[in-house]
C-alpha cells in the first residue's frame, strides 16, 4: 500500500516515454491527449473520495450517539441539494468534451497514412503490407500514420496497443479500422483484448517501430526471404510467422495440433481409421486443405493456407520439417 | 399465472371474506384491479420479448432490403391474409365472451370460447400448410436454404403438389447461385428482372429459362429473410399453442360453471393475452407477405 | 407487541406466540409455501449458496494467477476459461439479480407495506421454483460439456465454441429470466394495489422506491435477454445465421440486444442496495433522511436512464462514431442521480444522533466503495480513455466495485439490519463490526491493483500474462483471500446468532417503518389489522426502552 499512496503522489509529474505509475510509455501522439483526460478525471475522482471519504469519517466519529439519545430533527435543503446536482453536472459535461475531442483525433486518421492488413485468427496476428509482404509482428516507420485495416477469420479479436493507447475489435465479415502515429522507436507489446478461446492470453504480438528509413530496408528484405535465406531458414520463419506455432510445438508435445517433431517420414493414423506417412504430397495438402486428412486425435480447426502460401513456401516448409528430428 | 392467482383464494377466510376474493386482498375491486395491472405488465413484458425479433428484422431490413424484396415473394399472400381474417375472428369471438361472461349468458360464453379455440387450431392448420411447403420447397435457414424454385412460382408448385419431379432438380442448380459475393454490390438493379417469371407462364420450364438466363438470381444471404420468417412466425406459432391451453382450461372451468358476473376475470386476462398475439400477427403479415 | 418468547428450531414453549417459522412444519410447507417470508429466506439461501459457489471459483482463478504462467496443476487454459465464465455467470444470474430483491425484497415488501402477501402469491412460489429450476441447468451446463464464453455469451465465438454447455447454459438464463420477470410484475402490482392507509407515493420507504424501480427494469428489460438467449439458442441448435457472420449474421447484433438487458441489469443489481443503504442511514443515524424526492427519483431516473445507455460497453466493437458519442453523454448523465445519493446520506449522517452499529459499518463500507465504482466509471465513459481501458483489468476492478461493492456490502448491511426481525435474534456487535471492516478492507486490496494492471494494459480474461504484472496480481490474490474470509466471518457470526442470539426486540433500532410494528420474527400473516402508515423517517415518536433493549413508540 505504501508504494501505492507514493506513487500516486508522483503523479503530479505526467508522463512521457518512460512508463509511469498508471501508464506505459506514451509511443504514439494521441497517447499524450489520453492520458491527460484520464489523470483530470483522476483528479477529480481524487477530490471527491477524499472529501467524501473523510466526511464521512467525520461525522461517524462527531456524531455518535447512544441508544438513549433523541431523534435528530428533520432536515431538507433545496438550495443544497441543487447544488450538488449541478456541479457534478457541470464537471460531468466537461469530462465528456474531453473525451470526445480525444475521441475524434483517435478516430480521423490522416489521409495519406501507410495502410497495413490486419487478420486475426485463433490465436496469433497476420499483418500484410502493400507490396505483399506477411509478417506475425507489426512493423511500422517512426513518425508517420499508419492505419491498420483489420478483419477475422474465425471469432470476434480486439487488436491492443498500450503504448499507442489504442484498441479496436476485429469482428469476421467486416472490416474495422485503427489508426496511430508512432513516436518513439523500439518494440511495444500487442494484446488481444477480445475473449477468443483456449490461447486468448497467448494471442500476443508486438509493434516494432522503425527510425526513419530502416522500415524500407525491413521491408525489402522480408519481402525476399527465399533469395536471402536457406530453404531450412526461410521455412522456419514461416512457420513462426503465420502462427503455425500456435497449435504445433516442435519439442514433440501435443497442442490444438500433432506436434512436428519427427514428422518427417512419420506413420500417423488418421481419424477415419487408415493411416498415412508424412511426406512432400500429405505436408502439402495438410496445409492447402487441412480437413482432409485429419490425424486421430485431434479437431478438424485448422484454416487452409490456399492462396496464401505459394508452392516455394511450401517446398521450405518440407525442408524445415526434415530437420525436426 | 397472474390470473390464477387472482381467482383461488388460498388459507382460510377465517375474517369472514368473501370466497372469492383471496386472504390478501380486502375487496374484490381490488383483487381484480391487481389482476388487471399484472396482465398488463405481461403484455408489456410480451411486446418487449417480441421486440428483439421485431429489432432484428428491422435490422437486416435496413441493410440488406433486397433480400426481402426478393424473397418475400417466396411466401403466400392468399394463406397469410387466411390467417389474418381468421385470428380477426378469433379476437372478436374472444372479447364476446369476456361480454356474456359479464352479462351471464354462460351459453354464449362457452360458444364463443369454443369458436375461439376452433379459429385457433385453424391458424395453426393453415400454417402448417405453409411450413410444410417451405420444408419441400427448400426455403428454410442458413445453410439448409436450398431453393428448388424461383419466387413466383409457388402458386403453380403448390396446388400442382410437383415435389421431386426431375424439372426441379435442374432449376434448383440453376437458381441456387446463393453464395455468390460478386452480386453483392449489383443486387438492387438486378431485383427488376426478377419480377420477369411472374409475368410469364408459371410453368417449370419458362422458371428454368429465366434462372438460365441469370435473370433470376437470387441476392446473397437469401437465407436470412427465412431465418427471421420462421424466428418470428415460429414464436408467434409458440404463442397461439400457448393460448390454445390457456382457452382450453377456460372452457373447462367455464363447463364447470365458475365463471359468472361476479368472476370472469380470467375469461378478460385470457381475452387481452389473445388480442396480443393477434396484434402481433397483425404486424407481422405486413412485414414479411407484403414488402412492396 | 411482545413475542420476545418465540425461539427458533428447537421447540417453541407452549406460550410462544405464532410466527412464520413455526406456523406449519415439514420440507413441504416450506417447498410449496405460498407464504412471502418463506419464499424470501430460500431465495436467500439458495442465492447464498451461490455465493459461495462463485466464491469458490473466484479463489480458484485468483490463485491460478499468482504466477505468470500455470500454477495449479489441475487449472489449465480450458479449465480457467470455464471457471471464469462460470464464475461470471453464476454471481450474475444467480446471485447478484436476485439475492437483494427476491431475498430480502420478498422477505420485506409486503411487510413495510403493513400486507399479508405479495399480490399473487402462487407466482411468487412459481417465480422460485422457475430459479431452482434455472439453477439445475447451470449446473448441468457445468457437468456436461461446459461452458467456456463468458458470462456476456458473445457471438460467434458462443455459436463456434466445442464446450457444448451453452445451450444449457443459455437455456438456464431464459429460465432464471422469467423467474425474474415475474418477481419484478409481482412487487409493481403490491406497491401499486397494496399500499396500506396514510401511505401515499411519498409516503412509501425509500426501499421500496428502490424495488419499485429495479422491478421497472426487470420487467421491461429482462424480456430482451430472453428473446437474445432463445435466438443464441437457435443460432448454436439451428444454424439460423442471425448472428453468426459465417453465414451471414450480424455478431455486432447480439452485443447489442446482451447489452440492452445488461446494462439496466446493472440497475438491477444496485439500485437494491440504494434502497437499503438509504434505509439503514436513516434509522440508525436517528434522523429523518435527507432530501427524500431527491432519492426517490434518483431511482426512477437510474432506472429509466439506464436503458439508454447500453451502446457505452461497444466503443470498440466497430459502432457507429455518433452511436458511440450519444452513449457517451448519456452515461455521464446517469453519473448525476448517483451523486445526489450519496451526498444525500451524507447529509442525513450530519447532525444525527448517529449509532456505530454493525448496519451503520456496512453502510459506510458501501459508500466508500460505491464512491470508487462509481468514479472510475466516469472514466470508462469518457470517450478517449475507454479505448485504452475497454476489456482491461480497470473495466474488471470499476463493475466489482459498482456490482460486489454495491450488492454484497448492501446486502449484508441488509441483513445485519433486519436479522433481528427475520429470525428474532441479535447478533454479536462485536464480530460483525471485524466482518464489516474485513470485507471492505479485503475488497480494496483485491481490486484497486486491478486499477493499476488495468491502465498499464493488462487485457482480462487472461489466463497467462506479462511477468511485469505479478506483484499486483499477488496483491489482488491475497486481498482475494481476506475477502472470502471476511466473508464467511460475517455468515458465521449471522449463523451463530440464530442458536445463540439473544432474542430481539420488536424495535431494536428504532425503525418508523411498518415492519418495525411487526413482532420479530413476524406472524404468518405479518398484521392482524392493517396498520396506518405515517412518515416512514419521522423518528420522534420512537423512545428507547431499557427494559427490553429496544424502542417502543408513543404514538401507539
Amino acid at each position: 500500500m505504501n508504494t501505492l499512496v507514493g506513487s500516486m503522489l508522483s503523479q503530479l509529474v505526467i508522463a512521457g516515454s518512460e512508463a509511469s505509475y498508471w501508464f506505459p510509455p506514451q509511443a504514439s501522439t494521441t497517447a499524450a491527449e489520453v492520458d491527460w483526460v484520464y489523470y483530470f478525471i483522476y483528479w477529480i475522482s481524487v477530490f471527491f473520495t477524499v472529501m467524501i471519504v473523510s466526511a464521512g469519517l467525520y461525522f461517524m466519529w462527531r456524531f455518535r450517539s447512544k441508544k438513549t439519545a433523541g431523534a435528530a430533527a428533520a432536515a431538507h435543503n433545496t438550495a443544497l441539494e441543487v447544488t450538488w446536482t449541478v456541479v457534478p453536472g457541470i464537471l460531468c459535461a466537461c469530462i465528456f468534451y474531453f473525451g470526445l475531442t480525444g475521441y475524434m483525433d483517435t478516430h480521423t486518421p490522416p489521409d495519406d497514412a501507410y495502410v497495413v492488413n490486419v487478420t486475426g485468427v485463433k490465436w496469433a496476428w497476420s499483418f500484410t503490407y502493400p507490396d505483399g509482404t506477411v509478417s506475425d509482428t507489426l512493423h511500422v516507420p517512426v513518425h508517420r500514420p499508419v492505419r491498420l485495416v483489420m478483419t477475422s477469420e474465425d471469432v470476434i479479436h480486439s487488436l491492443f496497443i498500450p503504448a499507442f493507447r489504442t484498441k479496436q475489435d476485429v469482428v469476421p465479415g467486416r472490416y474495422t479500422e485503427e489508426w496511430f502515429e508512432a513516436t518513439e522507436t523500439g518494440e511495444f507489446t500487442i494484446f488481444c483484448a477480445e475473449f477468443c478461446g483456449t490461447k486468448h492470453s497467448e494471442m500476443l504480438s508486438k509493434v516494432v517501430v522503425h527510425p526513419e528509413g530502416d522500415f524500407t530496408k525491413w521491408l525489402s528484405a522480408a519481402g525476399n526471404i527465399h533469395e536471402r535465406m536457406s530453404p531450412v531458414e526461410a521455412g522456419e520463419l514461416l512457420v513462426k510467422q503465420r502462427g503455425c506455432m500456435q497449435c504445433h510445438s516442435t519439442d514433440g508435445s501435443p497442442s490444438t495440433g500433432p506436434s512436428w517433431k519427427g514428422i518427417w517420414g512419420r506413420g500417423e493414423k488418421l481419424a477415419d481409421g487408415s493411416s498415412v506417412t508424412v511426406d512432400e504430397n500429405y505436408i502439402r495438402s495438410s496445409i492447402f486443405q487441412p480437413q482432409a486428412q485429419i490425424v486421430a486425435g485431434y479437431g478438424p480447426v485448422m484454416p487452409t493456407f490456399q492462396g496464401k502460401l505459394k508452392d516455394r513456401d511450401i517446398t521450405a516448409i518440407i525442408e524445415y520439417f526434415k530437420t525436426l528430428k | 399465472m397472474s390470473t390464477a392467482a387472482a381467482q383461488h383464494p388460498h388459507g382460510g377466510d377465517e375474517h369472514g371474506h368473501d370466497p372469492l376474493v383471496a386472504h390478501h386482498f380486502d375487496t374484490a375491486q381490488q383483487q381484480f384491479d391487481s389482476g388487471k395491472l399484472g396482465i398488463w405488465l405481461f403484455l408489456v413484458q410480451e411486446i418487449l420479448f417480441f421486440s428483439g425479433l421485431f429489432c432484428a428484422y428491422a435490422v437486416y431490413r435496413a441493410n440488406h432490403p433486397e433480400i426481402f424484396e426478393f424473397a418475400h415473394r417466396y411466401l403466400d399472400v392468399k394463406m397469410g391474409a387466411i390467417n389474418t381474417v381468421v385470428l380477426i375472428c378469433s379476437s372478436l369471438t374472444a372479447a364476446w365472451s369476456v361480454r356474456a361472461a359479464q352479462l351471464g349468458q354462460r351459453g354464449l360464453m362457452i360458444g364463443c370460447i369454443i369458436v375461439t379455440i376452433a379459429c385457433a387450431f385453424g391458424f395453426l392448420g393453415i400454417k402448417y400448410f405453409e411450413y410444410e411447403h417451405k420444408i419441400h420447397a427448400g426455403l428454410l435457414w442458413g445453410e439448409k436454404f436450398n431453393p428448388k424454385y424461383a419466387p413466383g412460382d409457388h402458386g403453380d408448385e403448390h396446388g400442382a403438389g410437383g415435389h421431386g419431379s426431375g424439372t426441379e432438380a435442374v432449376h434448383s442448380e440453376a437458381a441456387n447461385s446463393v453464395p455468390n459475393p460478386a452480386d453483392r454490390s449489383g443486387s438492387p438493379g438486378s431485383h427488376g428482372a426478377t419480377a420477369q417469371p411472374e409475368k410469364s407462364a408459371p410453368s417449370p420450364a419458362a422458371t428454368h429459362v429465366a434462372a438460365g438466363d441469370a435473370k433470376v438470381t437470387t441476392p446473397r444471404n437469401t437465407s436470412i429473410f427465412f431465418s427471421i420468417y420462421f424466428a418470428m412466425t415460429g414464436l408467434h406459432g409458440l404463442h397461439v399453442i400457448a393460448g390454445i391451453i390457456v382457452y382450453i382450461w377456460l372452457l373447462w372451468r367455464a363447463l364447470k360453471g365458475e365463471f359468472g358476473p361476479k368472476q370472469y376475470a380470467a375469461i378478460d386476462f385470457a381475452a387481452l393475452h389473445w388480442h396480443l398475439v393477434d396484434l402481433v400477427w397483425i404486424y407481422l403479415f405486413p412485414l414479411l407477405y407484403l414488402i412492396r | 407487541m411482545s413475542s420476545l418468547d418465540t425461539t427458533l428450531g428447537h421447540g417453541a414453549p407452549a406460550h410462544a406466540e405464532d410466527n412464520y417459522l413455526t406456523h406449519s412444519h415439514g420440507w413441504k410447507s416450506w417447498l410449496l409455501t405460498l407464504d412471502h417470508k418463506r419464499i424470501g429466506v430460500m431465495y436467500l439461501c439458495s442465492t447464498i449458496a451461490s455465493l459461495f459457489l462463485g466464491g469458490f471459483f473466484a479463489l480458484a482463478l485468483r490463485t491460478e494467477l499468482l504466477t505468470p504462467g500455470p500454477t495449479i496443476a489441475m487449472i489449465d487454459h480450458d479449465m480457467y476459461n470455464r471457471m471464469f465464465t462460470l464464475h461470471g455467470a453464476i454471481m450474475v444470474f444467480l446471485f447478484i439479480i436476485p439475492a437483494i430483491p427476491a431475498g430480502l425484497g420478498n422477505f420485506f415488501v409486503p411487510v413495510m407495506l403493513g400486507a399479508k402477501d405479495v399480490a399473487f402469491p402462487k407466482l411468487n412460489l412459481a417465480s422460485y421454483h422457475l430459479w431452482i429450476f434455472g439453477a439445475v441447468f447451470f449446473v448441468t451446463a457445468m457437468v456436461h460439456g461446459g461452458i467456456d464464453t463468458g458470462w456476456t455469451f458473445y457471438t460467434p465465438y458462443s455459436v463456434t465454441t466445442p464446450a457444448n454447455g451453452v445451450i444449457w447454459a443459455t437455456m438456464g438464463v431464459f429460465i432464471l429470466g422469467f423467474s425474474s420477470i415475474f418477481t419484478g410484475l409481482n412487487f409493481i402490482v403490491t406497491i401499486h394495489k397494496l399500499r396500506p392507509e396514510g401511505m401515499t407515493w411519498f409516503r412509501m420507504p425509500l426501499f421500496l422506491w428502490a424495488l419499485y424501480s429495479t422491478s421497472v427494469i426487470q420487467v421491461l428489460a429482462t424480456p430482451v435477454l430472453a428473446i437474445t438467449v432463445l435466438l443464441l439458442t437457435v443460432e448454436r441448435t439451428l444454424h439460423v445465421g442471425i448472428f453468426d457472420p459465417a453465414l451471414g449474421g450480424d455478431p455486432v447484433l447480439f452485443q447489442h440486444f446482451f447489452w440492452f438487458y445488461s446494462h439496466p441489469a446493472v440497475y438491477i443489481m444496485i439500485l437494491p442496495g440504494f434502497g437499503i443503504i438509504s434505509e439503514i442511514v436513516s434509522v440508525h443515524s436517528r434522523k429523518h433522511i435527507f432530501g427524500y424526492r431527491f432519492i426517490a427519483f434518483s431511482s426512477l431516473a437510474i432506472a429509466l436512464l439506464g436503458f439508454l445507455v447500453w451502446g457505452h460497453h461497444l466503443f470498440t466493437s466497430g459502432q457507429s462514431q455518433l452511436a458511440s458519442v450519444i452513449f457517451s453523454a448519456i452515461s455521464f448523465a446517469i453519473a448525476i442521480p448517483s451523486a445526489i445519493k450519496v451526498f444525500n446520506w451524507l447529509a442525513t449522517m450530519y447532525k444525527s444522533s448517529l449509532q456505530l452499529t454493525t448496519p451503520m459499518w456496512y453502510a459506510f463500507g458501501f459508500i466508500v466503495l460505491f464512491l470508487i465504482g462509481g468514479l472510475t466509471g466516469l472514466f470508462l465513459a469518457a470517450l478517449a480513455v475507454d479505448i485504452h481501458l475497454h476489456d482491461t483489468y480497470f473495466v474488471v476492478a470499476h463493475f466489482h466495485y459498482v456490482m460486489v461493492g454495491g450488492t454484497l456490502l448492501a446486502l449484508f448491511g441488509g441483513l445485519y439490519h433486519w436479522w433481528p426481525k427475520m429470525f428474532g435474534r441479535m447478533y454479536n456487535e462485536f464480530w460483525g463490526k471485524v466482518g464489516a471492516v474485513l470485507v471492505t478492507l479485503g475488497f480494496n486490496v483485491t481490486f484497486f491493483p486491478q486499477f493499476v494492471m488495468g491502465t498499464r494494459g493488462m487485457p482480462r480474461r487472461y489466463y497467462s500474462y506479462l511477468p511485469e504484472f505479478q506483484p499486483l496480481h499477488v496483491a489482488s490474490t491475497i486481498g482475494a483471500y481476506l475477502l472470502g474470509f471476511g466473508i464467511l466471518l460475517a455468515f458465521v457470526n449471522l449463523g451463530v446468532a440464530l442458536f445463540r442470539g439473544r432474542k430481539a426486540p420488536t424495535n431494536p433500532w428504532g425503525g418508523a417503518t411498518l415492519e418495525w410494528q411487526c413482532a420479530s420474527p413476524p406472524p404468518h400473516d405479518n398484521f392482524s389489522v392493517t396498520p396506518v402508515a405515517h412518515d416512514p423517517y419521522d423518528f420522534a415518536h420512537l423512545k428507547y426502552d431499557e427494559k427490553i433493549d429496544g424502542y417502543t413508540s408513543r404514538r401507539s
